[in-house]
């Protein structure tokens, strides 16, 4: 005991219950906004209660507004519930992105081309079935290479998503309107054939369809053969392939499930949303779906509180921006220092500091 | 654990003891940071949505002018920046006519099909889009189109381009064949071409033996590739550059290759202080307050409006005397009141070919109804018609004498 103990260090700790990890997230969250609100103030002078005000603004100050977050909540959502089933296999899917894309892509093809040539409802039928499979197989050859070679899944899947940004990009070229504009603009504006159709208004459709993916995906996850056969995947492939679990098997279902969800999410913004397409129609989507995923621990129900926290603090950082007149990269600062401050939680939930004690009682 | 939360709350109080003592600083600072009038003259308030923000010159252009009206006439205003051209377009000019705004403006191409969506939604608010095509077939009463003839102002900064090259052929450091110009484009798209070509034939109009190479970024901002595209122009031999692309990355490498430069959008003189001639760029400021005074008198605004010369819309920045030619200013000055009178016209058929042949008859596809078809006949009296059948341009053929690289 002569020898000098370090100020402090760091140990890992058990679970906590789950009051205690709450609680700490909350804290996170406090510490984060006190700091948004200091940074505000000192740049800008505002007073900070004007500036959480502002944020909740954001999802809350008119009813399309709230529809508005619903709906983008939604579509995050549904991109977090494609990477989930992966991620619990310890699948690190991160290509996302391009998924989403390809999906998209696919959507618009049917669109732009068969647009007033097929009626309506066979040509949505057609969007949904070739957006699924266009999702799928993105999200499938990178399982099956994993499979088959054991290639790294983290670059694979992220190189996919270079490739399917350049596809876009090259048909954004192919379909421009008017020539030379490098933009599809918005598809069969006129006709709105293939629109996805509106049901009360324009949000709803496609929060009930993610509402019911949820579901869907929570059910399958927990209750299913396949859902414990990716659990003990994800725990041990050794585990896995003693107890006769065909570990390829389940790799390239469960991507095929990740991109064909991601497809249906290309689907609700090519076909639901935006009507056009872009390259940057998934807006780092496929990346945020990776924190909110992480951050409800793989649970769907609780990735439903994480999407909204992210859409939520989103859209009230673009408020404060466009209150006080100031540069769009400041929501992006806030939206940054939230989410340090909320992944930070998690390190303080698995490990804990222990400071040096003066006397014996830590022996 | 107790004293790992006793020192986050001790942290948290640390912070909330800051932000609490700068709530003591607030009034100071606000009366510097109030960004927008304190009270309006008119209860009218005006939402402008930006494809990028103040880093791009484009961007710039017309930001600096919303608030020079604005503030001008008294009235309220919201900018909104960074707004891609998606679905995001119409939630946030959704957004402006929820806050109050009775008159809207989009800046960018691709916002347009979003900006006709939310007119159709809000019939009682305007909205008014730059550089679109749309608003004359659409049949909206409060939608609508506005350009500015920037034709005339590329073929005036080429002519103090021509110049130089003039200069430069005297002063025997190049030959008259080697009077190669080079230009970045972002879209092969009309009214990237209508620029550059109005910008070479103004260049040829003084220094006949000129050529021009084009390269395309296929990105409205991407300061990565509008360098990448200087330099390799500047490695093909071009001597003079040019550019319709919105970042300071063709400046840039003009002034690290010492490569004299007519810029766009704005004077770039800060990134090129030894390099930079003369910039042309639309003012935007006369359309704003005409939309403005429309509003708010309760006038209808035209569906299609052009600017001119004339109406202070198209304009020359102050020329760089340090690099440009001697004489610049007046030649400029001169064609400005040929281009008045009419004695002048920038597409003057006698002044360039097609294919080896003089221009006689086009059909420009002016409705542009997605038929990729033209309709309307624009040639007439020996020259094209260019922003007279609708603002935005049209003039989208291949001229001989330039070369576009990436083909």
């Amino acid at each position: 005991m002569h020898e000098k103990t370090p100020l402090f260090h760091i140990t890992k700790r058990g679970a906590l219950p789950w009051y205690r990890a709450w609680m700490i997230r909350a804290i996170g969250i406090i510490a984060a906004l006190i700091l948004c609100a200091l940074v505000t103030t000192v740049l800008t002078g505002v007073n900070p209660l004007q500036v959480y005000v502002t944020i909740f603004k954001g999802s809350f100050a008119s009813a399309r507004r709230f529809w508005d977050m619903l709906q983008k909540l939604s579509i995050l959502l549904c991109v977090s519930l494609a990477v989930t089933p992966a991620f619990r296999m310890r699948f690190w899917n991160i290509g996302g992105e391009g998924q989403v894309l390809i999906g998209g892509l696919a959507t618009a093809a049917c669109m732009i081309l068969l647009g007033g040539k097929l009626p309506n409802w066979a040509l949505i039928l057609l969007m949904i079935a070739s957006s699924i499979v266009a999702g799928a197989i993105w999200g499938g050859i990178p399982a099956i290479f994993k499979a088959k070679w054991n290639t790294n899944e983290t670059l694979f899947t992220l190189m996919m998503n270079y490739v399917a940004i350049q596809l876009v990009r090259y048909f954004s070229v192919v379909w421009e309107s008017p020539k030379g504009s490098g933009t599809i603009g918005m598809i069969n504006q006129a006709t709105q054939a293939g629109w996805l159709p509106e049901i009360g208004n324009k949000y709803l459709l496609k929060i009930l369809v993610v509402a019911v993916l949820t579901v869907g995906v929570y059910v399958y996850l927990n209750y299913s053969k396949h859902g414990y056969e990716i659990a003990v995947v994800g725990e041990s492939e050794r585990t896995a392939r003693y107890v006769g679990i065909k570990v390829e098997k389940v790799i390239v279902r469960t991507m095929l499930l990740s991109g064909a969800i991601c497809g249906i999410a290309g689907l609700l913004l090519v076909g639901g949303t935006d009507h056009t397409l872009t390259d940057t129609i998934a807006g780092g989507r496929g990346f945020t779906a990776v924190m909110v995923s992480w951050l409800a621990k793989f649970n769907p129900i609780w990735m439903i509180l994480t999407s909204f926290l992210l859409v939520f603090l989103d859209k009230g950082a673009s408020e404060i921006s466009a209150m006080f007149s100031l540069n769009q990269s400041f929501s992006d600062i806030l939206t940054g220092i939230i989410l340090f401050f909320i992944i930070g939680c998690e390190f303080f939930i698995n490990y804990q500091i222990q400071f040096r004690k003066s006397g014996k009682e830590e022996q | 654990m107790k004293k790992f939360t006793a020192l986050l709350l001790a942290l948290v109080m640390v912070f909330a003891l800051a932000a609490c003592g700068s709530k003591n600083e607030a009034p100071a600072a606000d009366g510097s940071a109030a960004a927008e009038p304190a009270e309006a003259a008119s209860d009218l308030k005006v939402g402008f949505i930006f494809l990028h923000d103040e880093n791009s010159t484009y961007d710039k252009n017309f930001m600096d002018a919303a608030k020079a009206a604005c503030e001008k006439l008294g009235v309220e205003y919201e900018l909104r920046t960074n707004i891609p051209e998606g679905e995001q377009c119409y939630e946030t000019a959704a957004d402006l006519a929820d806050n109050g705004c009775s008159l809207i403006f989009a800046d960018s191409f691709g916002h347009e099909d979003f900006m006709i969506q939310a007119a159709k939604e809000y019939p009682e608010v305007q909205f008014c889009h730059a550089t679109g095509t749309k608003a004359h077939t659409e049949g909206l009463d409060n939608y609508h189109n506005a350009f500015a003839s920037i034709y005339e102002g590329r073929f005036l900064a080429g002519i103090a381009a021509g110049m130089k090259l003039n200069e430069m052929i005297e002063a025997g450091d190049i030959t008259a064949d080697q009077a190669k110009m080079g230009y970045v484009g972002a879209f092969p798209s009309a009214e990237v071409k209508s620029g550059y070509t109005s910008f070479y034939l103004g260049a040829k109009s003084v220094c006949p033996s000129v050529t021009m190479e084009v390269t395309f970024t296929n990105s409205w901002y991407d300061q990565t590739l509008e360098n990448e595209g200087a330099n390799k122009l500047i490695k093909n031999g071009c001597v003079l550059l040019s550019q319709h692309a919105d970042s300071m990355g063709a400046p840039s490498a003009c002034e690290q290759a010492g490569v004299p430069n007519v810029s766009y959008n704005g004077s770039t003189i800060s990134a090129g202080p030894n390099t930079y001639i003369v910039s042309s760029r639309i003012n935007w400021e006369p359309y704003f307050e005409y939309i403005i005074n429309c509003v708010a008198n309760g006038e209808a605004i035209d569906t299609d409006w052009t600017g001119t010369i004339a109406t202070g819309s198209v304009e020359l920045t102050e020329v760089n005397e340090a690099v440009a030619a001697e004489g610049t200013q007046a030649a400029i000055d001169e064609a400005i009141a040929k281009l008045e009178s009419g004695e002048l016209h920038v597409y003057d058929t006698k002044t360039f070919t097609v294919d080896g042949k003089e221009l006689t008859s086009y059909l420009a596809d002016v409705d542009d109804m997605g038929d990729f078809q033209g309709e309307t006949e624009v040639v007439s009296d020996g020259y094209f018609h260019e922003s007279e059948f609708r603002s935005a341009p049209y003039f989208d053929l291949d001229i001989d004498g330039i070369v576009n690289v990436d083909a």
